[in-house]
């Protein structure tokens, strides 16, 4: 019946999965990792219905560079994983930011470090997601709280893959992987989806990183373009420089095609901000925590709101200073004993900034953090 | 003999690529070849066979035989 | 050296071979140190390219880190060099993506066997086509000759200042055992056999690993005394190995300790994106 939606009852993994599939990903290497494994569960028995290839490789890292492989054959790729895991999968991670090919990495964050707790839900691969690979590089990292929007935030999270030339985290935690929760499949067309820009240049001209673009096309391999990829510093052809001019202007163009995009790279929930002003700035599934707090101490005539981050990476800076500017304090929940907080501080001057932490593998509950907010009331 | 046949072959030097490795001196099976200063140098064309063996043996692409 | 008068006879032609229509424009002289064998190794890869009808759009050359794997830097394919031991990882996201491009990697016994060792074994279980190069020198030469699993037992390097202690790995058993289709090895200084070899090995369906021996004269030569890269090529590629045809006919004690050369192993089982192409036929209730 026209207009009737299809609704599922699905787990965060698999909504993960089917994203990918809405988005048009059709390359998928992975390895088993407990909170992650059923993003590749379901992908090993979607992909080739479409078309699509799954394989299971060695390792974290071989599942990586796979996934880049993949990608510069022309496929739409992701690979999931969790802590361990993406602690291997860092150097690849490098590869793809300094080659910009386009990949999503989904990290179903459990508790750390080390093996640390692998059923136990947790925050604390935030930082890991901006600094763990080497060398100064740009970020994209989505941070859904819901089923839902685990299935949506994958679909942008390739959509700004392609767009941006660039790898793309997605990070949840154990709790939202793991629960389940009626989710409506979008129709074919709802949502955007972006497919990789071709060059349109004749293949003698074409340069994989081309300095007129800020975001250069990426030609796949096999279509007539033969091009050079390296994780080495580059010239605009691809070949390795050690101009410091040239190693310089490529370093800063990575950052800057990422910077530049911000409003467009940007996604927040803004729940009872104009007035706020006790300020919860959340992401991920401790958001839920978060605004169930704020709409209790709603109830108590208490000025509370919640600025949800959507988009943890690029941080958003500008909606969490423009927030900030009305608010006496800023409380941070996360699972993790202080990664986020820290990046408030640097940039919210005035209000008290103060965070919760909890690493014991159990969720932030709304009495944690109505309790702060009561006290900043 | 006829005049094709006596007809010496031509061998090109790179001498920009050349890295004085010696390998096709060494290799030559008539001693066609010689170091002059860090670059091979032909001193008895004469002498060669066409065998390739300098060519094949370079690692450098820098030197060839024409016929 | 009279070394090669016997086969200078048989391969006289009149013509050089034009490498410069495989060779990426303004790229050479390449970063080689004068005498190493990656630039004899390249010359013979490619003209078994040449003799195998590959156009150049076709081929996907993806290499890991270390001397050997800046070759794709100098040839006209699509190219990709990654990161150490990481090759055949990439790679077999290049061909699964794309089957249709014939993709050779280029990679080092450092890269291939230590870093990058588990990615190796699991590529040849796999059977997935692609042609494997294992250059291998015995060193790592790129960070300045320490031993690497090829190094032979009582060899000195920069991490071996008393000599090797390491048992090293044999590059075409563990291959084979591993389950790659084709194994085989040749050497730098055998130019055209190694071109024989090659274009087999790219002709092959499956995972073809190709050990080359080959010599680094400036870390692994000078710190073992050897006079030059002739001569390292004379005592390690020539008279170190043994053709697998000679070997048959000659005394055991004229094989004992040597290499063999020539194609060691080749069997036919499925290939990895054939069978996955069949999964997804099967699905779809073809």
């Amino acid at each position: 019946m026209a207009g009737e939606k299809k609704k599922r009852l699905m787990q965060g993994n698999e909504a993960c999965a089917e994203g990918a599939l809405y988005a048009g990903c059709r390359f998928y290497a992975g390895y088993p990792i407990t909170p992650s494994t059923e993003v590749a569960e379901v992908l090993s028995a979607r992909l080739p219905t479409v078309g699509g290839k799954f394989i299971q490789m060695e390792d974290e890292i071989a599942s990586i560079s796979a996934t880049i492989g993949g990608s510069l054959a022309g496929l739409k790729s992701m690979t999931a994983t969790s802590g361990p895991g993406f602690s291997l999968k860092q150097e690849g991670i490098g590869f793809a930011c300094m080659a910009e090919v386009p990949c999503v990495i989904v990290n179903v964050m459990r508790g750390g470090p080390s093996t640390g707790y692998p059923t136990g839900p947790s925050q604390s691969d935030v930082m890991q997601a901006k600094w763990g690979t080497h060398g100064d590089h740009p970020v994209i990292a989505v941070t859904p709280a819901y089923v839902q929007e685990i299935f949506s935030e994958t679909v942008r999270a390739f959509n700004l893959a392609e767009k941006y030339r660039t790898p793309v985290m997605v990070l949840y935690d154990e709790i939202v992987g793991h629960m389940r929760e009626a989710i409506t499949i979008p129709e074919a067309g709802e949502l955007e989806v972006v497919d990789r820009a071709k060059p349109e240049c004749p293949p003698e001209e074409y340069l994989p990183y081309d300095q007129r673009y800020e975001i250069p096309p990426l030609a796949p391999f096999g279509e007539g373009y033969r091009f050079h990829v390296t994780g080495l510093n580059h010239k605009d052809d691809g070949f390795p420089t050690n101009d410091p001019g040239m190693i310089e202007e490529g370093n800063k163009r990575l950052l800057r095609k990422i910077e530049n995009n911000k409003e467009d790279i940007w996604c927040n929930e803004d729940y009872y901000l104009d007035d706020a002003e006790v300020l919860v700035f959340s992401f991920g599934s401790t958001a839920r925590s978060a605004r169930f707090a704020v709409r209790k101490a709603r109830e108590k005539g208490i000025k509370a709101g919640l600025l949800r981050a959507l988009t943890l990476w690029p941080f958003p800076d500008k909606a969490l200073k423009d927030a900030a500017s009305r608010a006496r304090a800023v409380i941070v929940p996360e699972m993790n004993l202080g990664q986020i907080v820290e990046e408030v501080q640097r940039h919210v001057a005035g209000p008290a900034v103060e965070g919760i932490h909890r690493v014991d593998g159990e969720p932030i509950t709304p009495a944690q953090i109505i309790e702060v907010i009561e006290r900043y009331a | 003999m006829t005049e094709a046949a006596k007809k010496l072959p031509r061998i090109v030097v790179h001498e920009k690529l050349c890295k004085g490795c010696s390998i096709c001196v060494d290799f030559c099976p008539t001693n066609v070849l010689e170091m002059k200063g860090s670059i091979v140098a032909v001193k008895n064309l004469e002498a060669c066979t066409r065998c390739q063996l300098c060519d094949l043996r370079c690692p450098d692409f820098a030197i060839q035989v024409f016929d | 050296m009279s070394a090669g008068a016997a086969t200078a006879k048989k391969q006289k032609i009149s013509v050089p071979f034009d490498y410069s229509k495989y060779l990426r424009a303004g790229k050479l002289p390449h970063i080689w140190c004068p005498g190493c064998g990656h630039g004899i190794v390249l010359k013979s890869l490619l003209r078994a390219i040449d003799k195998s009808g590959l156009e150049k759009d076709q081929i996907c050359m993806v290499s890991g880190i270390g001397c050997s794997s800046r070759t794709p830097g100098y040839v006209d394919f699509n190219t990709l060099h990654t990161l150490h031991g990481r090759a055949v990882s990439y790679a077999t996201g290049v061909k699964l993506a794309k089957p249709e491009l014939k993709v050779i990697v280029v990679t080092g016994d450092g890269d291939a066997l230590a870093i990058g060792g588990n990615h190796f074994i699991h590529t040849c279980r796999r059977n997935i086509d692609m042609t494997i190069l294992v250059y291998s020198n015995a060193i790592y030469g790129m960070t300045g000759g320490q031993f690497s699993p090829t190094t032979p037992q009582g060899s000195m390097s920069t991490t071996s200042r008393y000599g090797n202690i390491e048992p090293s790995f044999d590059c075409c058993e563990l291959a084979k055992a591993s389950g790659a289709s084709f194994v085989a090895r040749g050497t730098a200084y055998h130019t055209q056999e190694l071109e024989r070899i090659l274009l087999r090995s790219i002709q092959h369906k499956g995972t073809s690993v190709v050990e080359i021996i080959d010599s680094c004269p400036v870390y692994y030569g000078r710190q073992n005394k050897f006079k030059s890269a002739s001569q390292m090529m004379e005592m390690i590629e020539k008279d170190g190995t043994v053709s697998v045809k000679q070997a048959d006919r000659l005394p055991p004690e004229k094989v004992e300790g040597k290499l063999l050369r020539g194609i060691l192993h080749e069997a036919e089982r499925p290939e990895y994106c054939e069978e996955y192409q069949r999964l997804i036929d099967k699905v779809h209730g073809k």
